[in-house]
């Protein structure tokens, strides 16, 4: 074992990498389910955002209208749902169960022409400066764009959660529809809204993985990461700093084994491929011992069907 | 009364038209790990299946499923298939060994074909190419390319078969670079190509300039590419998108003469239970091209021990070697038999890390 092969900036460069895909597709199922909407297919949605984001980038050569057109795909496919779970009033569950189904198969469908093809690609931003900076500048301002875009928009939503009108409104539609309804507040449409800015930010995940980690197009290359965002909703207990930390936790595991055991390690694979889920598991407990189950900060209406006539 | 006697007939006989065509038609199936568009393996065992279909025409008929898990879904997968009226049906990856056997019990007059397993039966065939093969000529250029000496492995999951590999391509670089170090790396996936991503990068972040890969998808070869300096090989497939640089060479595996003979085989009626193992000689193996980023001396040397192990002159697992632990393997001049090969669980002299249970 020579863990000095390991450079620990390298790392925490890869780490923020590795970790942008589930951090977008996260921080927009967290705003969904935020408005009171379970959507299970955060899979599909990312998927279909890495093929059309894939496909336009390869027709434009342009990294940014792929990435534009992954978010318009994603949002298209959580409209799918919006409607079918807002207005044709369908189980939350199987609807998102379905539209991950239906996002894989369409993906490929798309995607036919586009196997083994190269991406344009995508340039590293130097913010001047600051990437100059001994040690941090290497970490945190030699990226891409979208990895500061990621950041950006967590502190967006946040703010809009915990500052602004709209955010409030929001959070009242997930907590109690009927309360928010009877003052007067369009509960489908701000849900729809919610649901649709989830797909977008699915969709550019899921185009992160196909522009710039992968990049490239491969049928099914999502491979769970869908579900690990919807994972760390819950891990976050719905709160979007939570989110980034939970985020770049499972990158950040998920990177840290694979250097480990290119550096010899001893250690196990398997403990360490397990280290995530247990580390949620156990904030899950952490949490939920002790305090009311509201601690867990779910939002109440969450999966709940609104009708107006109820 | 005439009518419906007139259409009960027309039904009896469209009936027996249907059933004497599906008579006809040999119905050949296959159970893929990954998706035909993954670029690798599962790619390589389609493009087989189009052969057949380009070989015998309407005479057969072909179907897939994609994706399968490996486990209880695969059996449930098969089953379906062989009540789908399957004559011939081949499941193309380890992990299948057991559903096959299990599904193969139920329906006796179906054949079944598994890859790279060794669990037969009376209506079970296993074949499986050599790779290993392929791997040896990947470790001499790899042992001859490499300027830091440290060569990363990204392997998919502790079977005889990875196993293999890796100890082949391991002794063939150590023949020809006596300073050079193994880093391998268990993604335990067949196909992510995120985490396959991720294992490259981590291998090249920790110093390592060759990539060698037994998983399936090109995402290694992509991220060489970015890093610059690092030269990969295509596994199963060319791989040729990424050539001159960094794909330098690949093994590319040829299913296609071994699918239409077994399933020439079903239609004779002459079919039995064999085990194929074929490698560089019969053509299951195939070195792709190795491409002009490659000094032309090492070149040569390469296609030499390729055709050295083509004519069957050279085995690349020839004493003396020992095990990892020092005992003697082989005695000099001695070549492993294909029983230990098949069942390989332990790594040759000279590799440091540990194979995980």
């Amino acid at each position: 074992m020579d863990l000095s092969v390991i450079n620990p900036l390298v790392l925490l460069a890869s780490i923020m990498v590795a970790s942008t895909p589930i951090l977008l597709a996260a921080i927009g199922e967290m705003v969904v389910e935020k408005a009171g909407v379970l959507n299970l297919g955060v899979e599909g949605m990312m998927i279909t955002g890495a093929v059309c984001g894939f496909v336009i980038a390869v027709q434009t050569s342009s990294p940014l209208l792929g990435f534009v057109a992954a978010a318009f795909g994603g949002a298209f496919l959580a409209l799918l749902f919006g409607v079918l779970t807002q207005y044709l009033l369908s189980n939350q569950v199987a609807t998102g169960l379905a539209l991950t189904l239906f996002g894989l198969g369409l993906s490929s469908l798309i995607g036919q022409g586009y196997i083994g093809i190269k991406a344009p690609v995508t340039n590293d931003v130097f913010i001047p400066i600051l990437a100059d900076i001994p040690i941090l500048g290497r970490i945190l301002f030699q990226h891409d764009l979208m990895v500061y875009f990621s950041i950006g928009l967590v502190a967006a939503v946040w703010a809009v959660l915990k500052y602004s009108r709209v955010g409030l409104i929001l959070r009242a539609v997930g907590e109690n529809h009927d309360a928010a309804h009877a003052l007067g507040y369009k509960v489908i449409r701000i849900r729809i809204f919610a649901i649709m800015f989830g797909g977008a930010c699915a969709g550019l995940g899921g185009a992160y993985l196909s522009l710039v980690r992968v990049p490239q197009w491969t049928e099914g290359m999502t491979a769970g990461a869908g579900w690990i965002a919807l994972a760390i909703v819950v891990f976050a207990s719905w709160r979007p700093w939570r989110v980034l930390l939970g985020a770049y936790l499972f990158g950040g595991v998920t990177v840290l084994q694979l250097n480990l055991q290119a550096a010899g390690l001893a250690l196990p694979v398997e403990y360490l491929s397990m280290s995530p889920y247990l580390i949620t598991i156990l904030v899950l407990v952490i949490m939920s011992a002790g305090r009311r189950r509201g601690a867990l900060g779910a939002p109440a209406a969450l999966g709940r069907i609104f009708h107006a006539s109820n | 009364m005439k009518i419906t006697s007139i259409i009960a007939g027309a039904a009896l006989a469209l009936g027996l038209t249907s059933a004497a065509m599906a008579q006809d038609k040999t119905k050949v199936g296959f159970i893929y790990v990954g998706p035909v568009g993954d670029g690798g393996w599962t790619y390589e065992h389609n493009q087989g299946r189009l052969a057949l279909e380009a070989e015998f025409g309407d005479s057969i008929e072909t179907v897939y499923r994609e994706s399968v898990p490996e486990g209880a879904d695969a059996e449930r997968a098969l089953t379906e298939m062989a009540l789908g009226g399957a004559d011939l049906i081949f499941t193309t990856s380890f992990g299948y060994m057991d559903p096959t056997i299990n599904v193969a019990k139920k329906f006796p007059n179906v054949k079944f074909e598994h890859a790279t397993g060794f669990k037969r039966a009376e209506n079970v065939s296993t074949y499986s190419a050599r790779f290993y093969e392929g791997r040896a000529v990947q470790g001499l250029i790899a042992g001859r390319m490499t300027k830091t000496n440290k060569i990363g492995y990204i392997a998919s999951f502790p079977i005889p078969e990875v196993i293999r590999g890796i100890n082949s391509a391991y002794i063939h670089a150590k023949k020809v670079n006596p300073d050079v170090e193994f880093n391998v790396v268990w993604a335990y996936t067949w196909f992510d190509p995120a985490k396959e991503a991720d294992a490259a990068n981590a291998l090249i972040e920790t110093g390592n300039d060759v990539i060698l890969q037994h998983t399936d998808s090109t995402a290694p070869q992509a991220a060489a590419e970015k890093a610059g300096n690092v030269i990969t090989f295509g596994q199963a497939s060319d791989m040729s998108e990424y050539a001159p640089y960094p794909r330098v060479s690949s093994i590319i595996d040829d299913w296609a003469p071994y699918y239409i003979a077994r399933t020439k085989a079903v239609m004779d009626g002459t079919w039995t239970s064999l085990d194929t193992w074929d490698g560089i000689g019969a053509g299951m193996v195939g070195i792709g091209e190795i491409s002009d980023a490659v000094p032309a001396d090492i070149k040569a040397e390469a296609e030499a021990l390729r055709d050295a192990i083509a004519s069957g002159e050279y085995k690349p697992f020839t004493g003396p070697l020992n095990k990892q632990d020092g005992s003697v393997w082989l005695a000099e001049g001695e070549t492993a038999d294909d029983g230990t090969l098949a069942g390989m669980g332990f790594y040759v002299e000279g590799i440091t890390s540990e194979i995980p249970n």
